[in-house]
């Protein structure tokens, strides 16, 4: 395939005249070097965050002008994993509420994304559209009126309730993820194996599952991710009873202990790194 | 089983989901904000706190320094990510790791691109230390405040390290699936390459581009992490001030505050509501996640 240099007809004439070959070569010169400088400023604002981080996480002392850390040391990273510092618990905490809000959002979303893709009903598009909401606005407004009813029915302050508004906004953006990877999903295939004598389950074992499986790994991946990074409804539910990862970044970051605090962002960003490098491969293919 | 009775078995727990949790909370805010309050002993339904909200002049100081950042950060992730796609585009296709790393910051959650922005720009920050070494300030009170300053630049610069990435994606997603065969076909029409960006390449990409950045306006307007770490408390952003009220030991705040998370709903929903109608220009299979 031709690609683009920048040789259109004009340019060629005027070459022609000026007799000078290279104008073009120039042209594709400044293209390269344009596309260049943007991949390079891409790769620093990529990988520039993390390396900070990673860099004050093990700097001791690190103040006004140095440059560069001049000592080193694991304190925080030792704080961090220590069982007296309580960031163990806050960490098993935000594990344990994003799986619980991932197998919940799939058990949400795997019948309705199915619904929504392969069957036509009245209302659809505003279900869509309800569904689109509390993915992109913030859940602020909701997590303020379940609280009122939170509060009289005893869901205050637990894992419970927290759980129940993460799913706000984790289980749309599972349903939505979903329902893509079965609008590619050719229901015949069920049929063939149903006339071939398969049960239901193994229907859905055997054929529905690997054709989804994809979409689906990526749907739970990011319903884990959305209730991993929530921080405000986790505020507002938990009451400063349900300690999660990010609260306790926060707090370290307002008590000002920079070391502790890059090592926390560190673990906090890890599974979104993690998924991300499985999953991006795969949403590129995607596209 | 009767096929409409299956399908409404099926869409159940999504729409408890939705109707239940997300509606009813949203509902249950709104009687709040309209003075329902029984633990205050507030039972009539009533505008004021709306109206209190008017002429409140945090909330105006609030108001605007919201919009004004969420326009700024949005209308400068948008150029910076449809210049940054355009510009990788040869790049992204022949070297997939540009790709990549392109799409790495969206990974970064905000809580984490706020603590980094914050030790870089801070005044004793790397690059208050950078002016130093340079020999252009002598202590760090001599850098200018770019964080907790009076025009919240601190969550600028945040968000549009994590934004302008994002609106690239989407718009490099875009030009990656239609190719270059609109654009040889205008070429050999005889179109300039200025001809070729301003009526080929850009009417194609738009619909990503500008959806993106409703995404993103619509986000920042109702985020709270960022402009909770790198803003001051006055004039903040309204999310901040909404929490700020809601946790408040005054419970007649309280009301108030719900108010401030309705309205940002209200701005917010009529934004998604102006997204969900441009995505549907496009058949992208795009979809938005921001943490």
């Amino acid at each position: 395939m031709k690609r683009d240099n920048g040789t259109n007809g004009t340019e060629r004439n005027k070459r022609k005249k000026s007799g000078f070959p290279f104008v073009s070569f120039r042209s594709v010169c400044s293209v390269i070097s344009l596309q260049w400088a943007a991949g390079t400023v891409t790769a620093i604002l990529a990988l520039l965050p993390v390396a900070l981080l990673g860099l004050w996480s093990i700097a001791r002392g690190w103040y006004w002008p140095a440059l560069l850390p001049r000592e080193w040391s694991a304190r925080a990273w030792g704080y961090v994993f220590a069982p007296e510092s309580g960031i163990a618990s806050a960490l098993a905490m935000s594990a344990g509420i994003a799986l619980a809000v991932t197998v919940l959002s799939l058990a949400v979303a795997l019948p309705a994304a199915r619904a929504l893709a392969l069957h036509e009903f009245s209302g659809k598009r505003l279900l869509l559209f309800a569904l689109l909401l509390p993915v992109i606005a913030p859940p602020l407004a909701s997590a303020m009126g379940v609280h009122a009813l939170y509060l009289r029915y005893g869901l205050a302050d637990t894992m419970a309730g927290v759980i129940l508004v993460h799913l706000i906004p984790a289980a749309p953006y599972a349903t939505l993820m979903l329902a893509g990877s079965f609008a590619r999903f050719d229901t015949d295939y069920e049929a063939q194996a149903r006339t071939l004598g398969a049960s239901p389950l193994a229907v859905w074992r055997s054929v529905t599952l690997p054709a989804i499986a994809p979409g689906l790994a990526v749907a739970a991946s990011f319903a884990f991710l959305i209730s991993w990074s929530q921080y405000l409804t986790t505020v507002f539910i938990g009451g400063g009873r349900i300690v999660t990862l990010p609260l306790v970044l926060v707090a370290f970051q307002r008590g000002g202990d920079e070391a502790i605090t890059a090592a926390l962002s560190l673990v906090f960003l890890a599974p979104t790194l993690v998924v991300f490098a499985t999953v991006a491969r795969f949403l590129r293919q995607q596209h | 089983m009767h096929p409409r009775l299956r399908l409404t078995l099926m869409l159940a727990p999504a729409a408890a989901v939705i109707g239940g949790l997300f509606a009813g909370g949203l509902g249950l805010a709104l009687v709040q904000s309209l003075g329902y309050f029984p633990p205050t002993g507030e039972r009539s339904f009533t505008p004021a706190h709306y109206a209190r909200l008017l002429s409140d002049g945090e909330f105006a100081a609030s108001l605007a320094l919201t919009f004004a950042l969420a326009s700024v950060a949005t209308l400068i992730s948008a150029s910076a990510g449809l210049l940054a796609a355009l510009a990788l585009r040869e790049l992204a296709r022949r070297r997939p790791v540009f790709h990549t790393l392109l799409q790495m910051p969206l990974a970064l959650p905000h809580l984490a691109m706020a603590v980094a922005v914050i030790n870089v720009i801070a005044p004793s920050g790397l690059i208050a230390r950078l002016a130093f070494a340079a020999g252009l300030i002598g202590e760090p009170a001599d850098f200018p405040a770019l964080v907790s300053d009076r025009y919240g630049i601190g969550i600028l610069v945040a968000y549009v390290l994590k934004e302008t990435p994002f609106i690239a994606v989407m718009t490099l997603a875009v030009l990656l699936r239609i190719g270059d065969e609109y654009e040889q076909c205008a070429r050999t029409l005889g179109a300039s390459a200025w001809q070729r960006l301003r009526y080929v390449t850009l009417p194609l990409v738009a619909p990503a581009t500008v959806s993106a950045a409703l995404v993103v306006f619509a986000f920042i307007f109702g985020a709270f992490e960022v402009p909770y770490l790198l803003g001051r408390p006055y004039p903040a952003m309204l999310s901040v001030i909404a929490q700020r009220r809601y946790m408040s030991t005054d419970l007649a705040e309280r009301p108030e505050a719900v108010a401030l998370a309705v309205v940002i709903a209200a701005v917010t929903g009529v934004l998604v509501w102006a997204y969900a109608r441009l995505a549907r220009a496009f058949a992208g299979g795009e979809r938005p996640v921001l943490f």
